[in-house]
């Protein structure tokens, strides 16, 4: 075969991703004064940043001036079950008020109080309302802005440019390949330091909130290069999704429905919620109907309505109700909102989603009750970093965003994701610069390499017969929804591995039609490998881990257990294959542990 | 559950026609939906944008029936039954395969607006802005960059010759933000003019019209420039306005 051709690009720091936390990251990098390009596969400012909706948390106490770093730090570890990497969850909690201010000083105008500052909205695990927005569309808010201050940095922005694999020169990564999804071409990106931010891997399930760039390409990227990845069995099922008509089946219900007023039911009209308290967080929710409606209007001497537990004891709920046969007619329970809130009140503050029921379901939220179900959302786990520096277990490599795993434990907040983008990708992109300026020796990446990658992704158009990548996907979703859900089991989990095995198989047969130009069945075809690398290792970290906690719940493990609380379950790739270990949580200091003895 | 007939531009570069295929829709499925069937079973390099499929990214823009529209919040139970229903490009811009265009143009246009130029913050250290006065640069920041508005602005579609001093309702309505923006001190006289172009919009309202997110691009973005150009000719009565502070503009 003819050498395949490709184009070079070189930067000191390389950016794949331009949702919030690449963004981030690249702005933070050129201000460091380095040569910076930002690649993403979709156009510009289409990131999954751009759906998030709620808000974005930082205890900047401007609603409630009680609240502070600690409190913020305090919620996020209970709500990660203190899985988290408390490093990281603290330098979240500490930084994220500057870094939303900083946001506001690039443009992005947020609903205000009425003494001008940031108002700030409930949202489920915080204890005091927290979450900096723009009615419900705070991610769209928060990409434009960062997008409209990028374009002015001098940065070189690469788009609809799919990163395919990262290059190293020995044990450092010096680059990345990939090809146009305009032309099909080849490119080459030779770069002194790299920065992961490509998002998530919920395109893995079949009920699900995420895009389809959400294959987990930056989690494989990094464990093809030898990098450790963390917490992979750790998914959030928000529980709130559409579940009607079966073609938006998984598209987000925000939870600021809940946050404004909201209520779920079920098909009694029952708040079911009340029933579902977990010990861990009795404390602190209310345990009675009366209780929880005083706490909308007194909040200092009332206790949270448990419609606002975090998403990993809500999405078991919901999914226990249906169980029982008390679900709504299409297999989910209602929310409610009219009840409390008047119409101009939701259309004020829930736009977008009073429209999206509107439009695609006939559904009136100000008059009607919503149906709703838990949807695959969130992967917690991801790339192993250093706290601090954002910093990969390989040199060069640096990961932000919802590809870093580590910052929410088992389970993430709502509102934590935004701020962690805000936070860590700025933290990435500076880290970054400075690893680049220090770097020594020239800077190489091998041909060789190179071609073998290209012959690779070209093969599915020379192959005659074979499958349908598109089917192949399809069987995997499927795969992962019923057998790597919400509720898991040693047999189902084996039974998924066994399955993945053969999907795996099938994938090295498929075949493309048409040519290289914007072709989605090529596109679809070499997403698969990243696809089944994440939902194998998701697959893997469950069956290792023998408890239940957060975003991870075993039938024949049901409690969670001391032991396990003080492990990550770490996954490597040598010699070809991923191996899984556990190993030890950084210890929180002292003067942190303290803030969880003071009160419940 | 019904049967329907697609028409779906086929095509590459210059090139292309309508291609029929017969698609069973099921209840409550958008025009996207049926493109992404339509992927899976009959046509894998089917080419098209897409990401939230909840009208909120901005990408699935396409000519549905003819019409602007986002595919992902059209309904195929809004056609009655037996109607063909085609799918095209949108066509202002040059294509690159199927319902996918080079939109590029758009890119060029925003990095020209002349950005946010802050003024300094309070004595305290923090901006402090009223509900009130973000109330209508918030109408604007709601744009999902679909350039559906871009894409029907016959500036635009009818007059290449016109594109390097045009920039078109999308970016318009971007400097009417940041123009409203409570703490911008930014002049952009001379960009709306040259650049920009405001001038060649004879306030057609077709741009207002097709956008999906329903923002008065003329009534409260266009004409209130075209009116501030007027009197921004005369440089004390923008300074004045300029460093009047809060409330910046006439409603
Ligand atoms: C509907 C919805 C609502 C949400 N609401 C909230 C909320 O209210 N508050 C909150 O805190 N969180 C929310 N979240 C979660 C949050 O939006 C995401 O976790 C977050 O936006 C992820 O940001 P990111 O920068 O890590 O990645 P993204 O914004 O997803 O960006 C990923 C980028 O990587 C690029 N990319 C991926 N793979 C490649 C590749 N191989 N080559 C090149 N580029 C690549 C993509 O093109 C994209 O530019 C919500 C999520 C969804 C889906
Ligand atoms: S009103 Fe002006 S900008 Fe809008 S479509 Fe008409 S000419 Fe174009
Ligand atoms: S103004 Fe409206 S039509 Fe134009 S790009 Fe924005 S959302 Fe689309
Ligand atoms: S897919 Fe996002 S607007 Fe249609």
């Amino acid at each position: 075969m003819a050498k395949p051709e490709y184009e070079t690009h070189e930067h000191d720091v390389i950016v794949i991703g331009a949702g919030g936390a690449g963004l981030c990251a690249a702005i933070a990098a050129a201000e460091a004064g380095v040569s910076v390009g930002l690649i993403c596969k979709s156009l510009l400012g289409k990131a999954h940043t751009v759906m998030a909706e709620g808000g974005i948390a930082a205890a900047m106490g401007n609603v409630w001036p009680e609240d502070n770093w600690q409190v913020h730090f305090r919620d996020t570890m209970r709500g990660g079950k203190m899985l988290n990497n408390w490093r990281m969850a603290q330098l979240h909690a500490q930084e994220a008020p500057d870094r939303v201010l900083e946001l506001e000083r690039f443009g992005a105008l947020f609903d205000r109080t009425k003494d001008g500052l940031i108002s700030q909205r409930d949202f489920g695990g915080h204890r005091y309302a927290r979450l900096a927005h723009v009615g419900d569309r705070t991610g769209l808010e928060m990409i434009r802005t960062l997008q409209y201050h990028a374009i002015h940095q001098g940065i070189d922005v690469y788009m609809e440019c799919k990163v395919e694999r990262l290059i190293k020169d020995g044990d450092r990564v010096t680059g990345a390949f990939g090809y146009w999804r305009n032309t099909g071409q080849f490119v080459l990106f030779k770069a002194k330091a790299v920065v992961l931010a490509t998002g998530g891997i919920g395109k893995a399930w079949k009920i699900t909130s995420n895009s389809w760039e959400y294959t987990g390409d930056g989690h494989s990227a990094a464990l093809w290069a030898g990098a450790d990845l963390i917490d992979m069995e750790f998914v959030q099922f928000h529980p709130t999704g559409m579940v009607w008509p079966p073609s938006v089946r998984g598209i987000l219900v925000t939870e600021s429905v809940r946050g404004d007023g909201g209520t779920l039911k079920n098909k009694d009209g029952e708040r079911f919620m009340f029933n579902y308290i977990p010990e861990f967080f009795k404390g602190e929710t209310a345990d009675n109907i009366d209780e929880a409606e005083r706490w909308y209007a007194d909040k200092k001497n009332n206790r949270r309505t448990p419609d606002l537990l975090p998403r990993d004891e809500v999405a078991r709920a919901i999914n226990s109700e249906v169980k029982a046969r008390r679900g709504s007619p299409h297999g989910g329970v209602f929310l409610d909102i009219f009840s409390r809130r008047s119409p101009d009140y939701i259309r004020k503050r829930l736009p977008s989603m009073y429209h999206q029921f509107k439009e695609l379901a006939n559904v009136d939220i100000t008059k009607e009750p919503m149906e709703v179900g838990p949807t695959c959302h969130y992967v917690m786990g991801g790339v192993r970093v250093e706290a601090d520096s954002t910093a990969a277990t390989v040199q060069g490599l640096y990961a932000a965003g919802e590809v870093a795993g580590g910052m929410h434990g088992s389970n993430r907040l709502g509102g934590n994701s935004l701020s962690d983008l805000l936070v860590f990708g700025r933290r990435a992109g500076m880290h970054a610069a400075l690893y680049a300026k220090n770097f020594g020796g020239q800077l190489v990446a091998d041909s060789g390499q190179v071609e073998s990658i290209a012959r690779t992704m070209l093969e599915p158009f020379n192959r005659s017969g074979g499958e349908n990548p598109y089917a192949i996907q399809a069987d995997l979703q499927e795969t992962m929804q019923t057998l790597v859900g919400i509720i898991r089991n040693e047999a189902e989990l084996k039974e998924a591995l066994k399955r993945i095995e053969v999907l795996k198989e099938r994938a090295k047969k498929v075949r493309v039609e048409g040519g290289r130009v914007y072709n989605p069945g090529w596109h679809v075809a070499l997403d698969l490998a990243s696809l089944l690398t994440v939902a194998e290792c998701s697959a893997l970290a469950a069956l290792e881990r023998k408890e239940s906690r957060g975003g991870h719940t075993r039938d024949d493990h049901p409690y969670a257990d001391d032991e396990w609380g003080k492990l990550n379950v770490v996954l490597r790739m040598r010699d070809g294959r991923v191996w899984v270990s556990r190993e030890p949580l950084p210890e929180m200091p002292p003067e942190l542990k303290v803030l969880f003895q003071e009160r419940k | 559950m019904q049967t329907f007939t697609m028409q779906v531009f086929r095509g590459q570069g210059r090139q292309g026609d309508f291609r029929e295929y017969k698609v069973i829709a099921d209840e409550g499925m958008v025009v996207l939906d049926v493109i992404h069937r339509i992927q899976a079973t009959q046509a894998p390099d089917l080419a098209c944008r897409w990401n939230c499929k909840a009208g909120k990214c901005g990408s699935c823009s396409a000519e549905v029936n003819g019409k602007p529209r986002l595919m992902c919040m059209t309904r195929m139970d809004t056609f009655p039954p037996g109607e063909t229903i085609s799918v095209a490009p949108i066509r202002t811009f040059p294509l690159i395969r199927d319902l996918v265009t080079d939109v590029s143009y758009n890119y060029v246009k925003a990095k020209q607006v002349p950005p946010l130029r802050l003024k300094p913050p309070d004595p305290d250290g923090k901006y402090r802005m009223m509900q009130e006065d973000v109330d209508r640069p918030q109408e604007f920041h709601k744009c999902i960059e679909c350039f559906l508005c871009q894409d029907v602005c016959h500036v635009i579609r009818d007059h290449e010759e016109l594109k390097p001093a045009f920039s078109g309702p999308r970016f318009f309505i971007k400097a009417a933000g940041l123009d409203m923006h409570p703490l911008d001190t930014q002049d952009r006289t001379e960009w709306i003019r040259s650049q920009g172009g405001i001038g060649l919009c004879n306030i057609t309202k077709c741009c207002t019209e097709v956008c999906p997110e329903h923002i008065h691009i003329t009534d409260n973005g266009i004409i209130p420039m075209k009116e501030r150009m007027a009197d921004n000719f005369d440089p004390v009565v923008w300074l004045l306005r300029k460093f009047r502070g809060g409330r910046k503009e006439p409603a």
